[in-house]
């Protein structure tokens, strides 16, 4: 696609779009969305729900505008008499064997069928005495349910599994009206990407049963966020309802991860939910930790900060965001620090074959990259005769008690309290990555933000947060309010991140400076 | 026609001359008969020469488009930076055809010379003849002939002594109608499901394996070293009325006369001579009712258009029809249009790739509510549907399939209202008991 640009009118806007822009693309420039179901931006073109059907003046027949591509002083009408009606009429026809059982069925609420209904006024059908055609609801994969009845035979499904995850195990069988979505006899929908066919179904036909019956999707809150699975960094949106995840869902960046996301990170969310979380600050009195307001516990943190010279060491989950590792840097500035994070790595990728740079990736944190960059590494090997050492957000899985011991003091900051932090002096809560706003940096150098999508059980903050308050109580620093103050205080502070701004990030995110590599100040 | 009857004296035997004569089968008796001294020429010229004296023959293709064959062969790239295919289309399936069955019977040697020249003038390597699946005994004669062509030296590496490689392979279809659309017929080659393509690109541009193609009809193909032996002015002169419809034409003629099969006659020749003479006329005691003329994707005609149509590509169209695959369908007046229409109707339906929505769901619904007719639960009201139906299955979809299935349903509402109205308000017994 050349950089060209090509001059047309759709419904009376005029607009220009690179030269071999299709005309559904180019009609969005004019804030039209043209009804379509078999079209998908990741997905090679169909062309055969022949839902999008415009009228490109000068030509004989109606076009379908996904596979049209524009030209020069074309003028497109979209919702003429003519073009209505032909869509109208797809709709009677993909309405024909469609079950209408919108009550129960998951897609509702989020349906390209019922939204094109709507768009379109097809309320009305003339099919009205013959039965529909029954077919048993199947099992494709462990998680993809099909339900034939409600298929409209977009292949979206079909091209996906063909072109994007390159394992042909989906088809379509038979001819005519007896037509389904049919699989290989000796296969299963079982792809680590396979979840994706759920997304991109149009309507409820292939569901996930992970999310069956769980929820009606206007109950829903959706959040912009980023997996944390893996280095990748997948744009996702959580979708959460009353305070609970219940499910995750990509998020389109075409920089990073197009349109998709790994079963893995689809099903990587239980976390979130875990009731088991510490819901105040805890400081320790009399040999066990006791309950107290922020005040107290930033000032007995502040204290020991106060009292101690010499090394420091820091271990932070690969799951800390910027913001945190940061001001946990700052904090310890004048001391001797030794700063780690937790890595956790699995031989071999798991990549979506037919779409360049997207995989699961080896190293299964979500910002390794940003970690390094402000100066942690993953050789944590113990504590030592460390004056002061402290946890970020780990659940210490796999460290023993040994390796934690030697240290004077002993702040742990997370969600959950392990056996292994209960001999802290400290235990500030903290918040998740979906109850805090902040940033991951993935493996491409690309800084993305992710936001809060749930409240905070108890009085968790985010650790970035707590840290700030805890330097101005030192005397070093002002409060910090805002992720996005956070992240500018990062940026003006650490080379890599300089001369970014949290508010010009945007949704896709932005590169690291080439050259920037390692801890400059 | 010469088989099983004798050619009839007003018809015009070329392709048909030796329809029936065994000995045209074998290598020996095709070049004893004539045969591949077209071919020899051919490779003595320079392809586009070859070319030129397609276009001047006026030769139009004959599977049903009638598009110039020598315009479409122009259409390839001069320059040759990939492999070129030329596909002969021997899916031959369109109800009522049978005339390629018939060339591929007995003069399979006429079929493989035609494609030899195509390929030469195309630039083509590699010829793949599709030939339809049930054509059990056409595709035996035919690789029989292929056998011997290699053999003999005909095609292969050095064809004929040319020094050109020229390869050609025959490949068969599994049963379905839509492989004779051409991209789905390129499809069905290439090892995919028969779904005919977006176009453009045109198979010139990318058809085959991606690459520049073309695809003829095997009458069209047929006719090359006739026209390559006798000049091209011989063929364009083959003309009894439009002079844009030149040569001769297969006639598969069946239905409800008297002598059926196939009858080859120049352009412009009348339908009803067709019919009266050379078919022999109606069964005892019948008279003429209706005729589709090209094939069942074409509109019905009524008696008395039938016998004022000329069978060219103008004439029908000027009857309101089209010459199509040459396919006669002749019906009586014993005939029930309504129960006829249904029949098409349900041949489309079942022979929908199910790709495009309105073809998918149309056809199928079109036949629902012509069986409702048939049943005597039919209104008015159906009539106004299946037009509706019929106006939103026509030019919206990929390929025709579904505009074919529109068409007998829309010309034999209009011309032969009156059967349906008989079955709707129940002054005719109905003949399904479901519907």
């Amino acid at each position: 696609m050349s950089e060209e640009l090509v001059k047309l009118t759709i419904e009376g806007v005029e607009v220009s779009v690179p030269r071999g822009t299709t005309v559904i693309e180019a009609a969005k420039e004019a804030g039209i969305n043209i009804p379509h179901y078999c079209y998908h931006k990741g997905l090679p073109i169909a062309g055969v729900c022949r839902m999008c059907l415009v009228q490109i003046e000068g030509a004989p027949k109606l076009q379908i505008s996904c596979a049209t591509e524009v030209a020069e002083g074309q003028v497109v009408r979209v919702f003429g008499e003519e073009e209505s009606k032909a869509r109208s009429s797809v709709l009677e026809f993909l309405l024909i064997n469609h079950p209408l059982d919108c009550p129960i069925c998951d897609q509702s609420g989020e349906c390209e069928l019922q939204d094109f209904t709507f768009d379109e006024r097809q309320g009305q059908s003339r099919y009205n005495d013959f039965p529909k055609r029954y077919d048993p609801a199947e099992q494709f994969g462990d998680d993809v349910m099909f339900v034939a009845n409600r298929c409209i035979l977009c292949t979206r499904c079909v091209r996906f599994m063909d072109h994007a995850a390159e394992e042909p195990v989906l088809n379509v069988s038979e001819r005519g009206d007896r037509a389904f979505i049919g699989m290989h006899p000796d296969a299963e929908l079982n792809h680590p990407w396979a979840g994706n066919v759920v997304d991109l179904c149009p309507v409820g036909s292939l569901i996930s049963k992970d999310f069956l019956h769980k929820a009606r999707v206007w109950e829903l809150d959706h959040t912009d966020s980023i997996c944390t699975g893996c280095s990748q960094g997948c744009n996702i949106h959580i979708d959460t309802r009353e305070e609970l995840v219940v499910r995750l869902r990509p998020r389109a960046n075409e920089d990073v991860n197009k349109f998709f996301m790994c079963d893995e990170g689809r099903s990587n969310y239980r976390w979130l939910n875990s009731g088991d979380r510490i819901e105040a600050p805890l400081v320790a009195e009399g040999g066990s930790l006791v309950a107290s307001g922020w005040d107290h516990a930033l000032a007995r943190v502040a204290q020991i900060v106060k009292g101690s010279t010499g090394d420091a060491v820091v271990l932070a989950s690969g799951k800390s965001s910027n913001e945190s590792l940061f001001f946990l840097r700052e904090l310890f500035g004048e001391f001797d620090l030794k700063a780690h994070f937790r890595n956790f790595t699995v031989d071999g990728e798991l990549p979506l074959s037919g779409v360049e740079g997207l995989a699961l990736r080896e190293e299964r944190i979500p910002n390794g990259t940003g970690a390094r960059q402000l100066g942690y590494d993953d050789s944590f090997n113990g504590v030592s005769n460390a004056s002061i050492f402290l946890i970020l957000g780990d659940d210490l899985e796999g460290i023993t008690p040994e390796m934690l011991s030697g240290a004077k003091n002993f702040i742990y900051v997370g969600t959950t309290l392990p056996e292994a932090a209960r001999n802290a002096d400290v235990v500030l809560p903290a918040t998740t990555v979906a109850e805090e706003d902040g940033t991951y940096v993935n493996r491409d150098n690309r800084v993305q933000r992710f936001s809060q999508a749930r409240t905070a059980p108890g009085m968790g903050r985010p650790a970035w947060w707590a840290f700030a308050e805890v330097l101005k109580e030192l005397g070093r620093g002002d409060a910090v309010d805002t992720a996005a103050e956070a992240f500018d205080a990062m940026a003006s502070n650490v080379g890599a991140f300089n001369g970014m701004s949290y508010s010009t990030l945007g949704k896709n995110g932005q590169k690291l400076a080439e050259s920037s590599a390692g801890v400059s100040k | 026609m010469g088989y099983p009857h004798k050619s009839d004296p007003k018809e015009n035997v070329v392709l048909s001359e030796y329809f029936g004569d065994a000995g045209a089968r074998t290598y020996d008796g095709w070049v004893e008969r004539g045969g591949y001294k077209a071919l020899k020429t051919a490779l003595g010229m320079e392809p586009n020469a070859v070319t030129d004296i397609v276009k001047q023959s006026g030769l139009r293709g004959r599977g049903g488009a009638g598009f110039p064959t020598g315009l479409k062969w122009s259409f390839m790239p001069k320059e040759k930076t990939r492999a070129h295919y030329l596909c002969c289309n021997a899916d031959e399936s369109e109800p009522g055809t049978f005339k390629d069955r018939e060339i591929m019977r007995w003069t399979p040697h006429a079929l493989i010379e035609g494609c030899a020249i195509g390929q030469y003038a195309i630039g083509a390597e590699v010829c793949y003849i599709y030939i339809r699946g049930e054509f059990t005994e056409p595709i035996k004669v035919m690789q029989a002939a292929l056998d011997a062509a290699y053999a003999n030296g005909v095609l292969g590496d050095n064809a004929m002594g040319s020094g050109k490689k020229l390869d050609m392979y025959i490949h068969r279809g599994a049963g379905a109608y839509i492989c004779g659309e051409e991209t789905a017929l390129m499809n069905s080659i290439e090892g995919r499901r028969g779904n005919p393509r977006i176009k453009p690109p045109f198979p010139a541009a990318a058809g085959l394996f991606g690459m520049p193609t073309t695809i003829n009809n095997v009458e069209t193909l047929a006719a090359v070293p006739h026209i390559i032996n006798r000049g091209a002015e011989w063929y364009s002169g083959l003309s009894l009325a439009s002079e844009k419809s030149s040569g001769t034409k297969l006639l598969s003629v069946c239905g409800n006369v008297r002598k059926p099969g196939n009858y080859e006659v120049t352009m412009g020749f009348p339908l009803k001579e067709l019919i009266y003479d050379l078919c022999g006329g109606m069964p005892e005691g019948r008279t003429l009712k209706a005729v589709i003329p090209g094939g069942s994707s074409v509109p019905i005609l009524t008696r008395e258009e039938a016998e004022g149509c000329i069978l060219d590509y103008e004439g029908c169209v000027a009857a309101g029809t089209m010459l199509g695959s040459g396919g006669v369908i002749v019906f009586d007046d014993s005939v029930d249009m309504v129960y006829q229409i249904m029949r098409l109707a349900k041949f489309y339906a079942h022979e929908s790739c199910a790709q495009c929505t309105q073809c998918r769901e149309g056809t199928a619904w079109t036949v629902r509510i012509l069986e409702r007719i048939l049943a005597g639960k039919g209104t008015q009201d159906d009539i106004d549907l299946l037009l509706d139906l019929a106006d939103q299955m026509t030019g919206k979809t990929i390929c025709v399939l579904s505009d074919s299935c529109a068409v007998p349903v829309v010309s034999g509402i209009t011309k032969f209202r009156d059967e349906f109205d008989a079955y709707i308000s129940g002054a005719r017994e109905p003949v399904l008991t479901h519907g």
